[in-house]
């Protein structure tokens, strides 16, 4: 069964929202998405972030995923304006596949307000992960 | 809405397998990552439940005319031993399905639809055998696909793992059987030895076999094959790496680059339909006049390879354009493992089907570059 973060939140679109723990004042958070949605993806090859820069509004489509099988759209779980991205997916995105939670990062925003998250346990009960 | 399961079914689940519904079969998707098992058959060999095939008995006195009548090819030509890939029409000359047959005896064949249209061909063919001659064709026709399991191995090592399951004095069964041939061969297995058809076919663009076994015996082959898997050389890999490895190797799937509407001459398939046969077949007139009006000019399109010039994938259903207009639409596509490059099949108006055409995909509203190339995409070196 798909690992789930416990220290980590979630959208009901399943990308994982983490808070920067060694700066309690910041409001940089990382995004990514969970291994419950890297395993229904399957193999990624392709992803497609917002720019460094870009504003992006939480519950609202910011890129794209595409697997061997298929096309996802990316959420943002936040609204905020893009900081970073992650270059290492955009060279490999088999890391999203083998770190969800890790390298497999995407891209991090200066969080002005959040969607409505869930916790790591509410997220794996509601879509079968396991803690 | 999944009615079936093969006998393999809790094979598939010990080894962790997820699932997917295909032609009302639940069956395996991938077992961990479907590039990886791609890579193995390309590489090494891969491991396959094909049991959602059908298997149909074609037997009796009349069994090579009446299915040279109720196929395109020119079935009665076949030596025993020998497979050949042909269509079930109907007639107006629409693909019911494409199949392949196998000829065992001078009166026996075996005939394998595709899951889906397993019933459709089988209650077809019991029709024409009624119908096609004055007092009915003499043979039996038998759907045997329900007691019928189908296991693949397919790959470059194919061949030199299944030797493990055969004496060596029966060897030269296996290492001397040509591509599109089959025979009986001792397998040995469930601490038994049982003789078993084997066919050297496939759907990947490698070397590779298939074995027919009855579904009381599938699950001892299986577990065979997976204690020699355990090796590492061979891999078990489910539906979807099979769809990459034949859509590399330019082979059509029914239901995305054939249907009922379709045309085999669009589809790129006309060698396959025997006009000059003796005798009436199901759809002859039809597909002779589809042929005289030109490959592609009943629906005004036909079946290219395209191959992206970017990173991105054109999927099913996605618009061709040129210069903004629509002409044509994908059947299949996705990134390409083994050539890393995204390919497509897509029919497209005739005019623009010149390999090196420039055209693009619309991917969501964006157009993305691709290019016409001659199929297949993949060809393994022999």
């Amino acid at each position: 069964m798909a690992r789930v973060a416990p220290e980590l939140q979630y959208s009901d679109e399943h990308e994982w929202v983490a808070r920067d723990s060694g700066n309690a004042g910041s409001n940089i958070v990382s995004i990514g998405i969970s291994a419950v949605a890297t395993d229904a993806l399957g193999d990624i090859v392709y992803v497609d972030l917002p720019e460094v820069g870009a504003m992006v509004t939480a519950g609202e489509t910011c890129g794209e995923v595409e697997s061997t099988k298929s096309v996802s759209d990316l959420y943002a779980p936040v609204t905020g304006e893009v900081t970073e991205t992650n270059p290492a997916v955009v060279e490999d995105p088999a890391l999203i596949n083998s770190d969800p939670y890790g390298a497999g990062w995407l891209f991090k925003v200066a969080a002005e307000s959040e969607g409505p998250l869930l916790s790591a346990q509410e997220y794996a009960s509601k879509n079968g992960g396991e803690l | 809405m999944t009615e079936n399961y093969t006998a393999l079914y809790e094979e598939h689940k010990k080894l962790g397998a997820s699932f997917t519904d295909f032609g009302g079969w639940q069956m395996p998707l991938k077992y961990s990552s479907e590039l990886a098992e791609h890579h193995a058959v390309r590489k090494s060999a891969g491991l396959y439940d094909l049991s959602h095939m059908g298997e149909v008995w074609v037997t009796g006195p009349d069994a090579a005319a009446f299915l040279d009548y109720a196929l395109v090819g020119k079935i009665s030509a076949m030596a025993v031993g020998k497979a050949k890939y042909s269509l079930i029409c109907n007639e107006d000359g629409g693909i019911i399905d494409d199949l392949i047959t196998y000829r065992r005896g001078d009166q026996q064949f075996l005939v394998v639809p595709n899951a889906g249209n397993a019933k459709v061909v089988a209650a077809a063919m019991a029709e024409r055998a009624g119908s096609g001659k004055e007092g009915g064709f003499d043979v039996t026709v038998e759907d045997a696909s329900a007691r019928t399991s189908l296991i693949a191995v397919q790959g470059p090592k194919a061949q030199e793992i299944l030797l493990r399951l055969v004496p060596a004095v029966q060897h030269e069964l296996v290492t001397g059987l040509k591509y599109y041939a089959a025979v009986d061969v001792p397998f040995m297995f469930g601490g038994t030895s049982q003789g078993l058809l084997l066919a050297r076919t496939g759907y990947t663009g490698e070397d590779g076999f298939e074995i027919f076994v009855a579904n009381d015996d599938a699950a001892a082959l299986w577990q065979a094959l997976v204690a020699i898997a355990e090796d590492g050389e061979l891999t078990p890999a489910g539906l979807a790496s099979r769809d990459s490895l034949r859509l590399e190797a330019g082979m059509p799937l029914y239901g995305n680059e054939l249907s009922l509407d379709g045309d085999p001459f669009a589809a790129g398939l006309g060698p396959v339909v025997a006009l000059s046969k003796e005798g009436d077949f199901v759809g002859k007139a039809a597909l002779a006049a589809k042929k005289e009006a030109g490959a592609g000019t009943t629906t005004g399109r036909k079946l290219v390879g395209l191959r992206g010039l970017g990173r991105r994938a054109g999927r099913g259903h996605y618009p061709v354009l040129k210069d903004g207009n629509t002409v044509g639409e994908v059947t299949s596509g996705q990134p390409s493992p083994t050539l890393g490059y995204p390919v497509a099949m897509a029919y497209v108006d005739v005019e623009f089907t010149e390999p090196g055409t420039a055209l693009d995909i619309d991917l969501r509203g964006k157009a993305e570059p691709f290019e016409v190339v001659a199929l297949p995409f993949y060809k393994r070196q022999k």
